[in-house]
């Protein structure tokens, strides 16, 4: 009798302390979860309140003007908008296919005693610090670039019309082009582990029956893969997009840093990021501090519509499979 | 007899307290810490380290560039600022701060031509703002066939260079460039970062060494030693007197020397374009920032003995890095006005 009791009081003490434990542990989780959420909208207002004095300054004129002048205190993101934009666009347009190559490769076709090299490869280059890739972009890749690549695209695709008044002008190395490439390369081993990993879990079930009834590789990889994975890919390509947007240093190194939109990519430009790394340290006063909050804030907004619009992606093609289905 | 004990407990317990009070008083400050101007970063923790090994006072200068200089003093959190652009003497009054020169160096346009070493390339001073206003965009203009007739320059055209980051370099080089050319001076005008109407943007010194290395046909501008260091073609410059020079030690030690630094209020001196034969024309001297009012005033002491001693021991260890060094007569001046000017709490004088 006496015993029982002394038991059922130990139960209870135990189910008591694990009813604790669990609570605090859920409050615990709430509460990083939340803060989360607090640091975002932290930053959103406090880069609302630095920017304010710009915005209310220059107001909707600050994001299409092209003026950047520390002297006479008027300023304008439309360069750095742009810059930023076209880098990021180059790094996709060559990154996207190349990612999507490796990871293929990887998962589809290399023999088993290379998968795991190459692998391990990948995942190196993407933790190498980005101002390893902008050193070497700059003394190693531009001059390259520039003495023998440039001048051979200059001449095939400059007398092209529509695009070739792109692809014109002095073959310095450094430019928007190199800054676009540079971050294709940077954002290539985060996409194409990501879409590796994606690929590896489509189940040989699936594969195999595709195969058995005589579809290509490639018919495989576009009916099978691809649906099967399609939602991690997107994220894959977003989280590379995501860097590419705000990848400062390497950047910096090569773009030349010039505050002009010219027609050609292979003339200098600017980046948000690469404005903010520049010029942060020596701007003084309160309009020239205030309209490079502005740039972050802007920045800030362009990666928020980017990932607003790849959730959307995904949600679209989830509802057309839900009415397929 | 145990009243008596426990009172001379109680008294020496008072004492013990009360005697390391007194003594943390005067207890000497073994560190100091400023933040500013790059420029001047190699030479400053070069004399840091030979005057912590002499002294063991450790003084901490964090190179974070001139306007986080001045915003770092004006919130306290450093002992002293450094500024490669002079503040005006308004702002300074305004924020009770005192700055003196510390250090001199000079700016040099270089090129990358073939065929033109150091010395080779002869401007103007309007040659050179015409170049960076984008008036002249080709090596053989006219203009500059004209001030080089030994030369056979190039049908190229010229890459102009700039700081893409904002610069007490690029300060200097603009105050330069609008003090010789009334239209830079409208349309561009003098800071640490402008609008430049042309060219491409090179991050620090060494960005603008590595692009006008890179590019042929590019003309920059950086500071001395990194035209040294890097083995760049630098520029003969006409002065205001008339004569073609090169950077040398001597043509900046002359523009420094021939500045009127006695009436320069607030120590707010430019010394480009400077009168005297011999002066290079891009000299700049880099600015160190105290407070008048010293609420530490054995902190500040400690301060000033730290530049009192780089003046007076650090002139060849400056040289070595291609700076130069304060003249004697501008030196005597700077401590002068430390007696007169800078206080402590009872307003007796902190340095003596």
């Amino acid at each position: 009798m006496n015993r029982e009791k002394t038991l059922g009081s130990v139960i209870h003490a135990r189910i008591q302390r694990g009813l604790f434990l669990d609570r605090l542990f859920s409050h615990g989780t709430r509460i990083f979860a939340w803060a989360v959420l607090a640091v975002i909208i932290a930053i959103i207002v406090s880069l609302f309140i630095g920017a304010a004095p710009a915005l209310k300054k220059f107001g909707f004129g600050f994001l299409v003007s092209t003026a950047w002048n520390p002297v006479t205190e008027d300023f304008g993101a439309l360069v750095s908008i742009y810059g930023t934009l076209v880098t990021s666009a180059i790094a996709m347009l060559i990154g996207v296919p190349v990612s999507f190559g490796i990871a293929l490769f990887i998962t589809e076709l290399s023999p088993i005693w290379l998968k795991r090299p190459i692998g391990t490869a990948i995942e190196l280059l993407a933790a190498i610090p980005s101002i390893i890739y902008g050193m070497w972009a700059l003394f190693v890749f531009a001059p390259l670039f520039g003495d023998h690549i440039q001048p051979w695209i200059s001449d095939h695709l400059g007398p092209l019309p529509l695009i070739g008044a792109l692809f014109s002008g002095p073959p310095l190395g450094i430019g928007v082009f190199t800054a676009g490439i540079i971050l294709a390369i940077m954002v290539i081993p985060f996409m194409s582990a990501v879409m590796r990993d994606m690929f590896e879990v489509v189940p040989d079930v699936l594969k195999e029956s595709a195969y058995g009834i005589g579809a290509t590789t490639w018919e495989v990889v576009r009916h099978v893969v691809l649906p099967y994975t399609k939602v991690g890919v997107v994220g894959g390509i977003m989280l590379g997009l995501g860097r590419a947007l705000g990848e400062t240093m390497a950047v910096t190194f090569v773009i030349g840093n010039a505050n002009r939109i010219h027609a050609s990519l292979f003339m200098p430009g600017n980046t948000i990021s690469s404005s903010l790394a520049n010029q942060f340290t020596e701007a003084v006063g309160e309009m020239y501090t205030s309209s490079l909050i502005a740039l972050g804030l802007i920045l800030f907004l362009i990666t928020f519509v980017v990932l607003a619009a790849a959730k959307f992606l995904l949600f679209r093609i989830a509802a057309r499979e839900g009415r397929r289905g | 007899m145990l009243k008596s004990a426990l009172k001379m407990i109680v008294i020496m317990m008072g004492m013990a307290l009360l005697f390391p009070l007194s003594s943390g008083y005067a207890k000497e400050v073994k560190s100091i810490s400023g933040a500013g101007a790059t420029f001047p970063y190699p030479v400053y923790s070069k004399w840091a380290d030979a005057y912590n090994k002499e002294t063991g006072v450790k003084f901490n200068y964090q190179s974070i560039g001139s306007g986080g200089g001045i915003k770092q003093i004006k919130a306290k959190t450093v002992d002293f600022g450094a500024s490669d652009a002079p503040l005006k003497p308004g702002e300074l009054d305004k924020s009770g701060l005192l700055q003196f020169p510390m250090i001199m160096g000079g700016v040099v346009p270089v090129v990358n031509l073939k065929g033109v070493g150091s010395g080779g390339l002869r401007m103007s001073n309007t040659l050179l703002a015409d170049i960076y206003l984008g008036r002249i965009k080709n090596w053989n203009d006219s203009r500059i066939r004209a001030e080089n007739p030994d030369l056979s320059l190039p049908d190229k055209s010229i890459m102009v260079v700039h700081r893409s980051d904002g610069s007490g370099t690029t300060w200097i080089f603009t105050n330069y460039l609008s003090k010789v050319s009334a239209e830079w001076k409208n349309k561009v005008g003098n800071n640490k970062a402008v609008a430049w109407p042309v060219g491409i943007g090179g991050k620090g010194n060494e960005g603008v060494a590595s692009y006008v290395k890179r590019i042929k046909g590019s003309i920059g501008y950086v500071e001395y030693a990194y035209a040294l260091q890097n083995h760049l073609s630098y520029v003969k410059l006409k002065n205001r007197d008339g004569g073609y020079v090169e950077p040398s030690s001597e043509t900046f030690q002359a523009a420094a020397a021939n500045a009127d630094w006695n009436n320069a209020k607030g120590f707010y001196m430019v010394l480009t374009n400077q009168p005297g034969k011999d002066s290079w024309p891009i000299t700049g001297a880099s600015f160190i920032l105290v407070y008048k009012k010293q609420a530490k005033p054995d902190t500040g002491r400690v301060v000033l003995k730290f530049c009192d001693w780089a003046y007076r021991n650090g002139a060849k260890m400056a040289e070595e890095l291609d700076y130069i060094p304060m003249p004697a007569n501008v030196v005597e001046l700077v401590e002068k006005t430390w007696q007169r000017e800078i206080k402590d709490p009872q307003g007796r004088s902190v340095w003596k």
